[in-house]
């Protein structure tokens, strides 16, 4: 579903994404990990087309479709969702307004008509209950005033409601305590279909106790240096990123 | 900023603006300049009665003896009074009585700018409507199923032939001739407008509109519109405004005054979007314009919602005398600005009556080099007792080379009166513009949720129809606003 090739990219001139590869397969989950400035954050805000970050080189498809080509809304309406680690507050548009606008796009650049107000509400509802989502903070603005918890949670009703092939959770695990992780997780896994796919970017393994990979990938200074199943993240758990960090760090030296 | 966005904020220009047409039809234009002779001229032209001449003759020497003021919140553009032309009318037709009679040419016009005066057509006969093209009222429609409640709406001309002694008994009471120098200037030259009284208990069935229309060279508009609720009465009045694309400014120095006696309510809503000008703020409508409303019986309400997309520069108040007990006045305001455009507006709220009650709600939008000013007086009167009031101002700015202005003055007299004043400025942030893009929206989608998500709690206090209206225009005045 998701290629991703040698995928180098810069913010403000810094690299910092260096050669990176991925294959994600529809119905696979895969957790990437690593340590502070590895360029998780990036690959996510690359991926979605965030303007301050230039790709340099490589190439990245979505189901064959050349995703770099495409600006973000177009990236969005063709299957692709970013849930924010820090997700955007907009006073005065309500969650509901914004949602059906946004469903509404959606099916509009796939030659749908709008969505019938009935349905619409019946999926709000349904998908509500799927992610413990409170139907009051529906009807709030977006985002205004809600709490950290509360502000993730709505990233995932919102995933719930745009049904995209593949979701890119960027550290959706922080700042949430252990009920908020749980229904998080429990909405993730509610919607993890053979036709969709998820990268599940994260400090800690604890959410991958939730949440399970079928891959977990680590990054470091800007490539993937290590990949596994779930056992890796329990071994990155115990051991920390040192071990990968310095045989990464040696091979460096050796080829120079 | 990345570069991306800069554009997005840069191009907040240049969506064509889409009323610019000219209406190629033969005009009655007054010489230009103005002396007593211009004054006499047109109250000939109206076939005035002599009191009238008078009133503003009197104007006029007011006019002549004051100066340009100096407060405003921006360099006050040199206008040369004897450069405009004070009455221009299409020759045809300075009466009608049905459609018919009205020029073909004309009507298209008004089509064009989505107006139907065919009367079967007008929102299913809500809504009444008085056309004003340059400085005559071309037709007033849905007269006769008005007289049948007693309402009265007609063109300003016509109501000083037909009821004089309406218009002796309430014109200038609110705004006199001499309140300031565009008002002096409004009274001396005023050309037509409309003219509204709703009888006693009498709620007026239908919404009652008014559509100005700036079409000749080189002319000034200058409308009156007087609106009077007798006790007990109530009354929903919208006006919209547009004009063609010229490069050279023209001025609109209208006066509108509003009388509510005991237990009477005006809402006054206006749409307005004259010309503002090109992106490189070349010519554009100087909108001078005063606004008052007195409520002058106990228990009456007067409500203004302006809707303010046009003008090169706006400059106007929208006032309210609370002299009844109990009396409340309300203001909602959306101005946007955007290339070069200016506007300096807000409220004056006067309370003089027991327990008057008072709310401001204004919303400012500013966008590209514009800049958009907040200006308001809240004065509590010493025999206030109890008076209260809300102040909510908001700014809300996109890109970073506009500019957004408050400036509140209080003067309070009554130690039992309440006053409460909230600000906020924000900014529409590329996060925002991203996050939206992230769902699918594009950006210049994106903007317009955000805008009408901020103006909203302005926009539902207009009537449905224009509720909607009101977004649009919103939304195209700020389309190419993002790439």
């Amino acid at each position: 579903m998701l290629s991703i090739k040698n995928l180098q990219a810069s913010v403000d001139d810094k690299q910092i994404l260096k050669g990176l590869n991925l294959e994600v397969k529809a119905g696979e989950v895969h957790a990437i990990m690593g340590p502070n400035g590895s360029g998780k954050s990036t690959l996510a805000s690359v991926l979605a087309g965030r303007d301050a970050y230039e790709v340099t080189g490589g190439e990245v498809t979505l189901e064959g479709k050349d995703l770099l080509e495409l600006s973000p809304e177009d990236r969005a309406r063709e299957g692709l969702f970013l849930a924010f680690q820090y997700p955007i507050e907009i006073p005065g548009v309500s969650n509901i307004n914004f949602l059906k606008t946004a469903v509404n796009e959606i099916r509009a650049y796939k030659g749908l008509a709008p969505m019938e107000a009935k349905e619409f509400l019946k999926q709000v509802k349904e998908k509500q209950k799927l992610v413990e989502f409170d139907a009051k903070l529906a009807n709030r603005s977006l985002n205004e005033g809600f709490s950290g918890g509360e502000k993730k949670r709505n990233e995932i009703f919102q995933l719930a409601m745009l049904e995209p092939k593949l979701s890119i959770l960027d550290e959706t695990d922080s700042g949430l305590d252990i009920d908020a992780l749980r229904i998080v997780a429990n909405g993730v896994n509610h919607l993890r279909s053979k036709d969709n796919a998820f990268v599940v970017i994260t400090h800690y393994q604890r959410l991958l106790e939730y949440i399970v990979p079928d891959f977990v990938h680590v990054l470091y200074k800007g490539r993937i240096v290590k990949s596994g199943t779930k056992e890796l993240a329990l071994e990155l758990e115990e051991k920390g990123y040192d071990w990968l960090k310095e045989s990464v760090d040696a091979e460096e030296g050796a080829a120079i | 900023m990345s570069t991306k966005d800069d554009n997005i904020l840069t191009e907040l220009a240049v969506e064509e603006y889409k009323y610019g047409f000219t209406t190629d039809i033969e005009m009655d234009i007054a010489k230009k300049g103005l002396s007593e002779d211009t004054v006499r001229f047109i109250s000939a032209k109206k076939s005035e009665p002599e009191w009238l001449l008078e009133w503003r003759l009197k104007a006029l020497k007011h006019f002549e003896k004051m100066s340009m003021p100096q407060w405003q919140n921006f360099k006050h553009p040199k206008v040369d009074f004897q450069d405009i032309s004070y009455y221009a009318a299409p020759k045809e037709k300075p009466k009608v009585n049905s459609i018919d009679e009205v020029d073909p040419e004309l009507l298209e016009t008004f089509a064009k700018l989505g107006i139907p005066l065919d009367e079967q057509k007008i929102l299913a006969g809500v809504v009444a409507v008085d056309a004003v093209f340059d400085s005559v009222s071309v037709k007033t429609t849905f007269r006769e199923k008005l007289k049948e409640v007693g309402v009265i709406f007609c063109s300003f001309g016509e109501a000083v032939r037909e009821y004089p002694e309406l218009v002796k008994k309430y014109l200038g009471t609110v705004v006199p001739q001499t309140d300031n120098l565009y008002a002096a200037l409004n009274a001396a030259v005023f050309s037509d407008g409309s003219f509204v009284y709703i009888p006693k208990g009498v709620n007026c069935p239908m919404e009652l509109s008014t559509y100005f229309r700036i079409n000749a060279q080189n002319t000034g508009q200058f409308e009156r519109t007087l609106i009077v609720a007798d006790e007990g009465s109530y009354v929903s009045y919208l006006e919209g405004c547009t004009a063609p694309m010229r490069d050279e400014n023209q001025l609109h120095a209208a006066v509108v005054e509003l009388i509510a006696l005991d237990n009477a309510e005006i809402k006054y809503s206006t749409v307005q979007n004259w010309y503002p000008g090109d992106k490189n703020g070349i010519g554009g409508i100087y909108n001078f314009v005063t606004k008052r409303g007195i409520c002058r019986g106990d228990n009456s309400k007067i409500s203004w919602t302006q809707v303010e997309t046009g003008s090169s520069i706006t400059w106007k108040y929208p006032s309210v005398i609370l002299k009844g007990d109990n009396s409340i006045g309300e203001f909602y305001s959306v101005a946007l600005t955007r290339n070069h455009q200016i506007a300096d507006t807000g409220s004056k709220m006067f309370h003089i009556g027991k327990n008057t009650r008072s709310k401001i709600v204004s919303k400012g939008i500013s966008a590209g080099v514009s800049q958009n000013s907040y200006r308001g007086l809240v004065q509590i009167g010493k025999g206030a007792e109890k008076a209260r009031n809300f102040t909510q101002c908001d700014s809300l700015l996109i890109g970073d080379r506009c500019g957004a202005h408050t400036f509140p003055y209080i003067e309070a007299k009554n130690k039992t009166a309440k006053l409460e004043h909230e600000a906020t400025t924000s900014k529409i942030g590329e996060d925002q513009i991203f996050y939206l893009n992230q769902r699918g929206i594009d950006s210049e989608k994106a903007v317009e949720l955000i805008v009408n998500g901020y103006a909203k709690e302005v926009l539902n206090q207009l009537p449905m129809e224009f509720a909607v209206e009101a977004q649009k225009l919103l939304a195209i005045s700020l389309e190419g606003s993002v790439g």
